[in-house]
């Protein structure tokens, strides 16, 4: 970490910038997944999210914060929608004609930070600055300082509307990029997203997919103790969305789920996921959302994902 | 407090500035493919009717739903287009003051708020219609401008200013008819006062419908042989600190009057820089505004009982200079 001296009133953080080394392996892994046979794509896969996920361990260990339950539910689709659905280039983040990705549950940024260093938009060694005084990598993700970031999220039930926005946005400049967002399932209990998927349908935005990180866990609870989501696919459907229905953590599963609309509207995939996935200790357990493990547990959790 | 019963009445020609700020923005569209607009069902009170029968597909409509309003602003923003985004006043800051937030002001993404009918132009309909505290939350949210046009050149310079280099903005839109106050002369610049009359005895800082009042209280005070400036404040932010201090070093009291609540808007503007001015400088400060929810009444009424007139200002300078 380079030292910075605090001056009130200027950029906090050194802007952070593609990183070479790094782009030419994540340009590496794109080509050949693209013409990879099925089963050696999804290991490839798995191999990158294994490798996510030790770095988000380190950086929640070296923090002492984060949300790593939440981080280890969405790692396999952002792993997947980087390294092979998402047509866009991490050299240029800010290239016209883009695909464009919100993480709305923007709680999960070390999962999101990992993924776009893996993917070349900044050197992989900044992640050790996660959360420390200065650091471009905010708590929550926010644009001004880390490339690749589309919108600032944290709190919840902001990012669909920007994402229905940016896909309204990509209509009118005649662009035929997608627009994907992630939310969480506790999310979809704010109000603002039944707006946005109410205008979503009205506009027939078939560029829009919405994606929902169903690992059925909130803060405290399971969602359906808290505020009951299901039948979360016919909500979905009588809000007008193409509702498909994935194992989250089944790769080749996802790539279909998020294969162009079919009807002519949005597209909601119910990624079903497991919080805490990949570490045998944290899978499915509610008091994992935002705890920190111990030395012990951090190596133990480093060993089951190696 | 006593109420007088005659309204205040001016002589010259009144106007809504939603007319200036729609035909501004038609103008504009039709030069610059990037504009559209984006409403919650106000349409109409948006005055946005011509705007969508020339751009049906520029005008995007997302209905009563102003949080996702201002989100899918922000989005538009980042896709390259510059965004209008219109509705009442109230609605717009209060409903959605976390998208201004996050998406608009944090995120800048520089997308074009427009507050209509503000301060307490929907009179009767009450508090729940009034938006007089957008100047106060709004002037909390770093990265955001907020500009308060006095009459319909102002409306259009404003309108055309945040399309010329878009940037996280917030106009109020009046829909309180004004007369005009500023001449082909006067430049609307980013940041700054406009003098819409010199003096030295004593200033006014004032913004939107208090501009014309200002003055007329102005010319009261003439009559006592007492100099008053005025200072139209179209930019609540950026402040312009440096009018303000000569004000301060200039003259002999300052009374700020705004359409809008007295915690946290212009008149805190003006108060937290005087404090920081060295001591000859630190001028006795009255302040008026609101500082209750308002009873039932038409605007004229509302903005009489609050002291929002010729005479509430003139007296509010009289009383400043006594303790002067």
């Amino acid at each position: 970490m380079t030292e910075q001296t605090l001056t009130r009133g200027e950029p906090h953080a050194t802007a952070l910038t593609p990183d070479p080394a790094q782009l030419e392996s994540w340009r590496a892994l794109r080509a050949r997944l693209a013409d990879a046979p099925p089963a050696e794509r999804a290991a490839a896969l798995a191999t990158a999210a294994r490798q996510t996920r030790r770095s988000v361990v380190r950086m929640i260990d070296s923090a002492g914060q984060g949300h790593i339950g939440g981080d280890f539910s969405v790692t396999d689709i952002l792993t997947t929608l980087y390294a092979y659905v998402l047509r866009l280039d991490p050299g240029e983040p800010e290239r016209a004609g883009r695909d464009r990705f919100i993480l709305s549950k923007g709680h999960c940024a070390a999962s999101l930070y990992s993924t776009l260093a893996y993917s070349g938009y900044f050197a992989p060694r900044e992640l050790a600055t996660f959360m420390q005084p200065l650091s471009a990598l905010n708590g929550h993700p926010n644009r001004t300082t880390v490339p690749g970031v589309e919108t600032n999220t944290g709190p919840l039930g902001h990012g669909l509307p920007v994402a229905v926005g940016e896909a309204i946005g990509a209509r009118l400049t005649g662009s035929d990029a997608r627009v994907f967002v992630v939310m969480g399932d506790g999310e979809l209990q704010e109000g603002s997203n039944w707006e946005a998927l109410m205008a979503a349908s009205q506009y027939r935005l078939d560029n829009l997919v919405v994606i929902v990180d169903r690992n059925r866990l909130q803060q405290g609870a399971r969602t359906e103790e808290t505020n009951a989501l299901d039948p979360l696919d016919e909500k979905l459907a009588s809000f007008g969305c193409e509702v498909r229905v994935s194992d989250g953590h089944d790769f080749a599963a996802l790539i279909e789920a998020f294969r162009p609309a079919e009807r002519g509207g949005p597209v909601a995939v119910i990624a079903n996921t497991i919080k805490g996935k990949g570490v045998s200790f944290m899978e499915d357990r509610a008091e994992w959302h935002h705890k920190v493990p111990n030395a012990e547990q951090v190596r133990q959790a480093l060993e089951e994902l190696a | 407090m006593t109420i007088a019963s005659a309204q205040e009445k001016t002589a010259l020609p009144t106007y809504d500035n939603r007319t200036a700020f729609a035909d501004e923005l038609i103008a504009l569209a039709r030069e610059d493919e990037r504009i559209v607009a984006v409403c919650n069902d106000s349409v109409g009170s948006s005055n946005l009717v011509a705007f969508r029968d020339e751009f049906p597909d520029r005008l995007i409509n997302v209905g009563i739903a102003e949080q996702n309003m201002v989100g899918v602003g922000a989005g538009l923003a980042a896709s390259g287009l510059v965004p209008f985004v219109c509705g009442a006043a109230p609605f717009l800051t209060g409903r959605s003051l976390e998208q201004v937030k996050a998406d608009v002001a944090y995120s800048q993404h520089p997308v074009i708020l427009c507050g209509m009918s503000p301060g307490m132009a929907y009179g009767q309909l009450g508090p729940t219609h009034h938006s007089v505290e957008d100047l106060s939350w709004l002037r909390a949210l770093p990265g955001l401008d907020i500009v308060v046009p006095a009459d319909r050149r102002q409306t259009r310079q404003a309108v055309r200013a945040a399309a010329a280099e878009p940037r996280p903005t917030f106009i109020r839109v009046g829909r309180h008819k004004v007369p005009d106050v500023t001449s082909e002369s006067d430049v609307l610049e980013r940041g700054r006062m406009l003098t819409a009359r010199p003096g030295d005895d004593v200033t006014f800082i004032v913004t939107g419908t208090l501009v014309s009042r200002a003055l007329e209280a102005a010319d009261r005070l003439a009559g006592s042989g007492l100099r008053a400036r005025v200072l139209n404040a179209a930019y609540i932010a950026p402040f312009d600190t440096d009018a303000l201090a000569s004000a301060a070093r200039e003259t002999r009291a300052i009374v700020t009057a705004e359409e809008a609540n007295v915690a946290g808007g212009l008149g805190a503007a003006v108060a937290s820089h005087v404090g920081t001015l060295e001591r000859e400088a630190r001028v006795p400060l009255r302040i008026l505004g609101l500082t209750e929810f308002a009873p039932t009444g038409n605007t004229d009424f509302l903005l009489e009982y609050f002291g929002l007139t010729a005479a509430g200002l003139a007296e509010a300078a009289r009383e400043a200079l006594a303790h002067d």
